[in-house]
């Protein structure tokens, strides 16, 4: 356990250390603050336009939606960038054996990665958060609304995360490991539309989007938890497999 | 003298090649090995094997007693290890990187700080502390490779060929450094330097296309350099058979004009008698002294190359 916590602060560290990570949280938070920005900014005016009353609808889901919504878009760039170097650039710069000598297991190796790199997306989910958050100064808002979507970004990037770190072990070359684990993230991501046609057709069952819909509807089902962390855990086991065969095959 | 490490008929394949076959080896505490071939003989594998970096095919591993397979980890934390590629976090500083490694091998944090001080006061990185490992020089990236090899004061430390691309004076001093080590711990170091081996090593061992040639002292080692032959500087030179007449003579080589490089049958020389026998004969002898191979020749003898 503390292993895994060296490792994980490790990980956050090197992000800090290069400018790749400021740039990343720089962009991206400042993405998350203009679709705030223009979602309060629309409200009014498309409030006033509603005269209907079932049209109207609160000012959290009507800037939560459009804030969530670009989130998860816009996590499905960051991720696969803040992923790609994971383990692909410890192959490439060849640094592998010094972890793989020191007395910690692949598995904590996997895990202090993944947790790493969550934390460190952790700290863009929770700035959504408290970004809205402040909302409250001149409204009463749904905070439960708010706290279901932050809890489905959290699963929704461990899951972009898990694909990226699985994808960077493959290779020794980061880039290729983000192209792949993009192709494969948004793959996932979007099937769900393809099959809007057939929504109990397994392949929309197994894409991601379907299972996030619920958490930006403001419900947490067990059943979509329950979904994240297999397929979370689903690419930490295949990472830990990899990385063991490194060890096995030579 | 109490074993720290012990590797029993150690065989790797990699597919239909095999790259160390049934290699048996122990090193005892406060010994320095060095470990000898020519590229591919498979040094490096046998030490990834060792590190627990690669499984080996059969055979065991065991560190201070504890098998490196059934229980890697209280195994790995006594070990440090060098790869030939130094695994360094370029990123990093040279004391952010070495509190991660020694964070990593289970330093307790009351003692990071200390430990950390005392590996790069070690190597001599003391003042280069705060500066990032990228910008450092090959010589003393390379010293910060040996500083995370040895900061948790392992009881194996494990190099793989240390001072390769370093000038001569850094060769120099991280020889030095590496014989300060051994003194504590234990030392295995593979290099393909010759004389490296007898500066700062107490045994040998000499590996071939992944089978063990050679594996001695280096005493043993000097012993099988030293063999039966003179070197002799004679003006008058007498004939092969002349000599064989008076001595168990072999050979006699022709150096130059002037030099003979004398074969005799046995290790034991007559110097004396053989001396006498040229005043008497009058060969005009200058120059007598055992005729010593180079590490090299033995090497190649050794390898049968």
């Amino acid at each position: 356990m503390n292993m895994i916590l060296n490792i994980a602060m490790k990980e956050i560290k090197s992000f800090f250390v290069t400018p790749m990570g400021w740039i990343i949280i720089a962009l991206i938070t400042a993405a998350f603050g203009w679709n705030y920005f223009i979602g309060v900014n629309n409200y009014f005016e498309v409030m006033s336009g509603a005269i209907r009353p079932a049209e109207r609808v609160g000012v959290t889901i009507y800037v939560g939606q459009t804030v969530y919504g670009s989130a998860s878009f816009l996590m499905l760039f960051a991720v696969p960038l803040l992923s790609m170097r994971l383990i692909s650039e410890e192959r490439r710069q060849q640094t592998l054996p010094f972890l793989f000598s020191a007395p910690i297991s692949i598995i904590e190796i996997v895990l202090g990665k993944f947790f790493g790199l969550f934390a460190f997306l952790a700290i863009m989910v929770l700035y959504i958060f408290v970004m809205l958050s402040t909302l409250n100064i001149w409204a009463d808002i749904d905070f439960g609304y708010l706290i279901a979507n932050t809890f489905g970004l959290f699963l929704l990037v461990g899951s972009f995360a898990a694909i990226g770190i699985y994808f960077s072990s493959l290779t020794s070359q980061p880039i290729i490991a983000a192209i792949l684990s993009f192709i494969f993230a948004v793959t996932l991501f979007i099937l769900e539309r393809y099959f809007a046609s057939q929504p109990n057709h397994w392949f929309s069952y197994i894409s991601l989007m379907k299972h996030f819909q619920t958490f930006s509807r403001g419900v947490i089902s067990s059943k979509d938890i329950i979904y994240f962390i297999l397929f979370i855990s689903t690419f930490l086991v295949l990472t830990i497999r990899r990385l063991d065969a490194d060890r096995l095959r030579g | 003298m109490t074993k720290t490490l012990k590797a029993t008929q150690l065989t790797r394949r990699f597919g239909p090649n095999t790259a160390v076959n049934n290699v048996s080896f122990d090193l005892s505490k406060g010994e320095v090995l060095g470990f000898l071939g020519p590229n591919g003989a498979g040094k490096s594998t046998t030490m990834r094997m060792l590190t627990g970096n690669l499984a080996p095919t059969e055979g065991q591993v065991e560190i201070c007693g504890i098998n490196i397979i059934e229980d890697p980890k209280s195994a790995k934390a006594k070990i440090g290890y060098l790869p030939e590629m130094r695994p360094l976090y370029k990123e990093f500083k040279v004391n952010e990187f070495l509190k991660i490694a020694a964070k990593l091998h289970n330093v307790p944090n009351k003692k990071i700080n200390e430990s950390i001080d005392t590996a790069m006061e070690k190597c001599g990185l003391t003042h280069m502390r705060d500066r990032l490992i990228e910008n450092l020089s090959n010589g003393y990236q390379q010293r910060v490779g040996i500083a995370q090899a040895i900061i948790h004061n392992p009881e194996i430390v494990i190099l793989d060929e240390p001072t390769v691309g370093l000038d001569p004076i850094q060769i120099r001093e991280i020889r030095k450094l590496i014989k300060d080590i051994g003194k504590e711990h234990s030392v295995i170091l593979s290099t393909h330097i010759l004389p490296e081996v007898e500066i700062v090593c107490d045994r040998v061992q000499i590996i071939d296309r992944g089978n063990l040639v050679f594996h001695g002292s280096i005493e043993d080692l000097k012993q099988q350099r030293r063999g039966n032959k003179l070197l002799v500087g004679m003006k008058k030179p007498p004939t092969l058979k002349k000599l064989q007449a008076l001595f168990d003579v072999v050979k006699l080589e022709k150096q130059d004009d002037l030099l003979h490089i004398i074969q005799f049958k046995s290790m034991d020389i007559d110097v004396e008698a053989f001396i006498k026998a040229s005043i008497k004969e009058k060969w005009g002898l200058f120059q007598i002294s055992p005729h010593i191979t180079s590490l090299e020749d033995t090497f190649v003898q050794l390898t049968n190359q």
